[in-house]
């Protein structure tokens, strides 16, 4: 009974999903915008689990006094900070229970929690957001280390996307005759990124088309049933 | 005679009541969810404006300039409503205007013409699934190339068995709505399940509530087939935040202070793929990572020693369960890649030969 029921639900809301794809007649063409909003509001209510176990999992390494223990209050307080802001003064043009924080908001220009939002949150976000230049500097030099034929090919591919991609680039050989024109770093870069990027790329996206509906298939026929936890 | 001569008069009129205007028509969509209409005209005229009735019994223009060969089309209708438009055919001359009307109803039709190339293949690739599921199930031995990602997961447990450390499993930054994730999450219950027979601990931190129950439940199934539900740990699997960048900062947090001997990262990733790989990469971990998102496959393969390239993600379930059935079903994937090869030989034959047709049909045009 703990697999059957949700092994129907699948098949039925599977079936009805796939259908409704291609029948744009009512009510199959309401049944995606109706589950998602089922799935939204089923969403909604788990979110307070998230909550419980964010709580659950930061009290219990506070009071085990974890050795970095001090990293999880300060979750936990950040946390508790931008709920009570959120919920006593609202958010943007939502009241909260304590109004709009008018008093509030002439003194600092914004709500509590749109400012938390925009002056610590935004930057933090951001900030982790900027490593991915440096990580990409790094995986880059790893990756076009000359090792192989293979590695050889990566590197001068890179070179030639990369240069073709800045203005250096493109004086490098402006000076080539017409008829040779094809060789300009920029054209060669675009030749690149249009036709054995683009074709490698459509490959991939074929293959995993073809692996969704097959992985679709097997959860829609009760095949693939390891997502619910078992196999019995 | 005078009965012949009044019934083909009384037609005639008809006929000029009925008739389609030459210069003024509306055409529903056809093969549509009735939300739109096609506004013709044809008119001689250099401005003409088109206007449609609202509710209040004003009009509002939709389209102002040259009357030859116009076509607009009038969307987000409702297709219980009927509408009405006019024309107006401004004579400087006089100081008036000509007026043509038209009323039409927006229809619901009950398939997407355009969408027949989708369903045929569709419905090919589901046919040759089920024909080699059935074919498996009737004993039928399928031949499944070697994946080396999904043979690594034994040797990456093996290791963190080894070093006494825990492993980091990543379900993606997708929702339960993605397939990528339930097919991670198919992933995580054979691993799970090899981690219990090992006693070794595996920390799942989810990015979405629903996927957190969703890996709990996975989790602690897997310990309970193993003989080891006493050594299910619920709190290492938990929810970080729902914050792309806060969710990064989290797992990170995780690599450099935990330092597991194995990540896999498996599922839904987008700008975040590089940063946490290469975090993982500093910590010295085995790393395994799979995705569809084929941007982000390039930072996984620089990064990670092994690499689930997109079906791989989907075909795993399948090749680690080793189930006849679930094997067939990658046959059938096989199909779909013969289907599509021969389609695109197909395609480019056609076009060289200068029969558009058979592009336009697949590109879904009506």
């Amino acid at each position: 009974m703990k697999y059957k029921v949700p092994l129907i639900f699948a098949f039925v809301c599977g079936i009805l999903v796939v259908i409704s794809e291609f029948i744009p007649h009512r009510p199959f063409n309401m049944l995606i915008t109706t589950l998602q909003d089922w799935f939204m509001i089923i969403s909604g209510f788990a979110i307070i689990l998230g909550q419980i176990s964010l709580f659950q999992a930061n009290i219990k390494k506070i009071r085990g006094k974890n050795p970095d223990w001090p990293f999880y209050l300060a979750g936990l307080i950040s946390f508790s900070i931008m709920l009570i802001v959120g919920l006593f003064w609202g958010t943007q043009e939502y009241r909260g229970i304590l109004g709009h924080g008018d008093k509030i908001q002439a003194a600092i220009g914004m709500k509590p929690f749109d400012y938390l939002f925009a002056n610590a949150f935004m930057p933090l976000s951001s900030t982790m957001f900027s490593l991915l230049a440096f990580f990409i500097a790094s995986a880059a030099y790893r990756a076009f280390i000359i090792r192989s034929f293979e590695s050889n090919l990566l590197m001068i591919t890179a070179v030639i996307v990369m240069l073709g991609r800045t203005s250096f680039g493109g004086m490098l050989t402006s000076w080539l005759p017409q008829g040779l024109y094809f060789l300009h770093l920029p054209n060669l870069s675009d030749f690149i990124m249009e036709f054995p990027n683009s074709a490698a790329q459509r490959a991939i996206l074929i293959s995993a088309a073809l692996g969704i509906i097959g992985s679709s298939l097997r959860i829609i026929l009760g095949i693939e049933r390891s997502y619910l936890g078992g196999d019995k | 005679m005078k009965k012949i001569l009044l019934v083909l008069l009384m037609g005639l009129l008809l006929s000029f009541l009925f008739a389609k205007s030459s210069f003024f028509w509306v055409e529903d969509v056809p093969w549509d969810d009735g939300k739109a209409l096609i506004i013709k005209a044809n008119v001689p005229a250099d401005t003409v404006y088109l206007q449609k009735a609202l509710e209040d019994g004003s009009w509002q223009t939709l389209y102002a300039g040259k009357g030859i060969n116009l076509e607009y089309t009038d969307s987000e209708l409702n297709p219980d409503l009927e509408y009405r438009y006019r024309l107006l055919v401004p004579r400087p001359t006089f100081g008036d205007s000509i007026s043509f009307k038209a009323i039409a109803k927006p229809i619901e039709q009950w398939f997407y013409l355009h969408k027949l190339s989708y369903l045929l293949i569709l419905l090919a690739v589901s046919f040759a699934i089920v024909y080699y599921v059935q074919k498996a199930r009737k004993g039928k031995d399928y031949y499944i190339r070697r994946i080396n990602g999904l043979d690594s997961i034994d040797e990456s447990i093996g290791r963190a068995t080894e070093k006494g450390k825990p492993i980091l499993f990543v379900p993606g930054i997708g929702d339960l709505d993605d397939i990528q994730t339930i097919s991670s999450l198919t992933i995580l219950s054979h691993l799970a399940h090899k981690a219990a027979e090992y006693d070794t601990e595996i920390i799942v931190p989810c990015r979405f509530s629903m996927v957190l129950s969703a890996s709990r439940e996975v989790v602690k199934e897997a310990y309970i087939k193993a003989g080891k539900p006493d050594a299910y740990n619920q709190d290492r699997i938990f929810y970080l935040t729902d914050d792309q960048f806060g969710y990064v900062a989290g797992i990170d947090g995780i690599m450099v202070r935990e330092q597991p001997a194995a990540n896999f990262f498996l599922g839904s990733f987008y700008a975040e793929s590089l940063i946490l790989a290469e975090t993982g990469f500093s910590t010295g971990a085995i790393q395994t990572a799979g995705t569809a998102q084929a941007s982000q496959l390039p930072f996984f393969v620089v990064s990670c020693d092994y690499t689930l390239i997109g079906e791989e993600l989907f075909a795993a379930s399948a090749y680690l369960s080793r189930d006849p059935q679930q094997l067939g079903s990658l046959k059938g994937h096989d199909f779909g890649k013969l289907l599509v090869i021969l389609l695109i030989v197909a395609g480019v034959i056609a076009e060289m030969s200068n029969w558009h047709w058979f592009k336009a049909f697949f590109e879904g045009a009506q």
